[in-house]
């Protein structure tokens, strides 16, 4: 019996070995084009890519990085993305919150009409609308301008539906108590409603943030010039910059990564849970 | 519920900002592109005449729709059940409280910091032929041609999914990760009880329990290959041409070289039938989420 539970053990013990070896594998496998990329950007030089010892970290330096700062006009485009995010973010918040608010908390007539029209732009992706939206940005003359990369996505379907979940939460009997003590409809947004909604608005913010920040298709539908231009199409502009320079590229990288790469690090916890909401608990 | 006069303005008030960003920019833009899709115009949409609402059906029939939905099938095909299945792999791995599993989740769950643009950027610069790193260790397999896995018409598709599957791991595994820890544990220890061994408990308890969010993860990764257009911008413009071999569909609408860029009326024709393919793929994911909830009681 002594040696049956030593061998299981030992089995035991063997499985997990085994566990951690596979995990560190694959760990390798995930990790190796971020690594590959991140060392290339600290290296100068013409090794820096093209051969075995280009993995090593050795011989690193900043000036790569600051070479693919000048060039790229990097500052600029992390100002462009983090200004356009925020704006994004605080007015999807706004919007949601108000809209919710009165799609809970105001009987009026025409409500579930209305809310049924919010909703079903749900459906509706923005590889859709793109096509007529850069025209009509254009003809508000609006191209390369900081109000048409934010003023079209100042509002999402989601984010009302979002808040409204939450303040549908509010028990009908402290909405009569409210009511019956003379609060207004402001009073009862910044008393009840908005406290409730606060954990709910951290993951529609940071959503919203994140979203803006990785578009792709808007920004360059919209904008053309240096100005205005977000990180994310401007590393494509770093790139034809200087083909043959591959550092500059993983440099120009790794500064792009970096801000979302600490935000997502800040808040691991709301993305996950947010991430989950959606497709566990429904 | 609240009853007093004066309700249903401030209701206005409160509702006119979101309603008005949603009109002016979901909804009638849509409508817009309805419209036009019956017609063909020159590319400033001024001078425009009628083409019958058979345009539908003709881009549809056309070579080049077909070509692109052709790609983003393959594309589909390629990104959608290996992401699916390393993404499963690598939470059932992590998915024991041993020490410092922590570290791995974190790791497995990073690449979800990275943007398309970001993630293509990165693949760029490692699937370059002078570079070397990647297709110096492709070519032990014989994988690796000359031009370059991205300039290579048969490998350029593959090359993008690639960068897809890596970019989406993170997803794929927070999600499946939350499933896995919210199956009960009493499940695998009756089966365990009935004498079932590692595997026969994965297939047995494992994968059905996890059925409803597979559907959900999978329907989010098909409509993801349907939108691919920041990947194949940077990566290859859908090229190599003649071939065209990485055009999407979203790419033949919006791309630098998209054969219906100068005439709005064909464009918008081409991306209300991409709403319809995409409308389709959305309700099936608000399904399988109801059939998840369904589940979770």
């Amino acid at each position: 019996m002594a040696t049956n539970t030593a061998v299981a053990k030992q089995q035991k013990s063997w499985r997990i070995y085994g566990r951690y070896a596979l995990l560190m594998f694959v760990t390798l496998i995930v990790v190796f084009p971020i690594y590959a990329t991140v060392l290339s950007a600290f290296k100068s030089g013409p090794d820096s890519l093209d051969h075995p010892r280009s993995l090593l970290p050795t011989g690193l330096t900043l000036d790569t990085m600051r070479a693919a700062w000048n060039l790229g006009h990097m500052g600029r485009l992390l100002w462009n993305s983090l200004f356009v995010s925020v704006a994004v973010t605080i007015g999807v918040i706004i919007t949601s919150v108000l809209a919710a608010y009165a799609f809970t908390f105001i009987n009026f007539r025409g409500r579930r009409f209305v809310f049924g029209f919010c909703l079903a732009t749900l459906l509706v992706p923005v590889e859709a609308t793109v096509v007529i939206n850069q025209r009509l940005i254009d003809s508000f003359g609006w191209k390369n301008s900081y109000q048409g990369l934010i003023v079209p996505l100042l509002a999402t379907a989601f984010g009302i539906f979002l808040i409204r979940q939450v303040f549908m939460t509010v028990p009908k009997e402290l909405i009569e108590a409210a009511s019956l003590d003379g609060v207004g409809h402001f009073g009862l947004l910044r008393e009840v409603a908005m406290p409730l909604a606060r954990p709910t608005l951290g993951a529609l913010g940071l959503f919203t943030f994140l979203g803006t920040w990785n578009q792709y298709l808007w920004p360059q539908a919209v904008v053309d010039d240096q100005e205005h231009r977000t990180i994310q199409i401007g590393l494509d502009a770093l790139r034809s910059a200087d083909i043959n320079r591959f550092n500059l590229i993983t440099a120009g990288t790794v500064i792009g990564a970096l801000p979302i790469f600490v935000v997502l690090v800040a808040f691991q916890r709301q993305l996950v849970r947010g991430l989950t909401a959606g497709a566990i608990k429904g | 519920m609240f009853r007093r006069r004066g309700d249903g303005l401030i209701a206005s008030a409160m509702l006119a900002p979101a309603i008005a960003i949603l009109s002016i920019f979901v909804v009638y833009p849509l409508g817009r592109a309805v419209w036009l899709g019956h017609l063909r115009c020159d590319a400033t949409g001024r001078k425009c005449r009628t083409s019958g609402w058979m345009q539908y059906f003709d881009v549809l029939r056309s070579s080049d729709f077909q070509h692109a939905l052709k790609v983003t099938f393959v594309y589909a095909l390629l990104t959608v059940p290996a992401g699916l299945v390393i993404g499963v792999g690598l939470a059932v791995l992590a998915d024991k409280q041993i020490r410092g599993i922590g570290f791995f989740r974190t790791i497995f769950s990073s690449t979800v910091a990275t943007s398309v643009a970001v993630a293509s950027l990165i693949w760029f610069v490692l699937l370059q032929p002078q570079v070397g790193l990647l297709p110096d260790m492709l070519s032990m397999f014989g994988v690796m041609k000359n031009p370059g896995l991205l300039n290579d018409a048969g490998t350029a598709l593959p090359a993008i999914a690639i960068t897809s599957i890596w970019a989406n791991l993170g997803f794929t595994f927070i999600i499946v990760t939350a499933a896995l820890q919210s199956i009960p544990a009493e499940l695998f220890e009756s089966a365990m009880m009935d004498g079932a061994g590692g595997w026969k408990r994965f297939t047995n308890v494992t994968i059905p329990m996890l059925s409803p969010t597979l559907l959900f993860v999978s329907v989010v990764l098909v409509t993801r290959a349907f939108q691919a257009y920041a990947e194949v911008d940077l990566l290859t413009k859908g090229g190599p041409n003649p071939e065209r071999s990485t055009e999407t569909v979203t790419y033949l609408i919006y791309g630098q070289t998209s054969l219906v860029k100068n005439d709005i009326g064909l464009k918008s024709t081409t991306a209300v039938l991409l709403f319809v393919i995409l409308l389709v793929l959305s309700l099936v994911q608000f399904r399988s989420l109801e059939r998840r909830v369904h589940y979770g009681n």
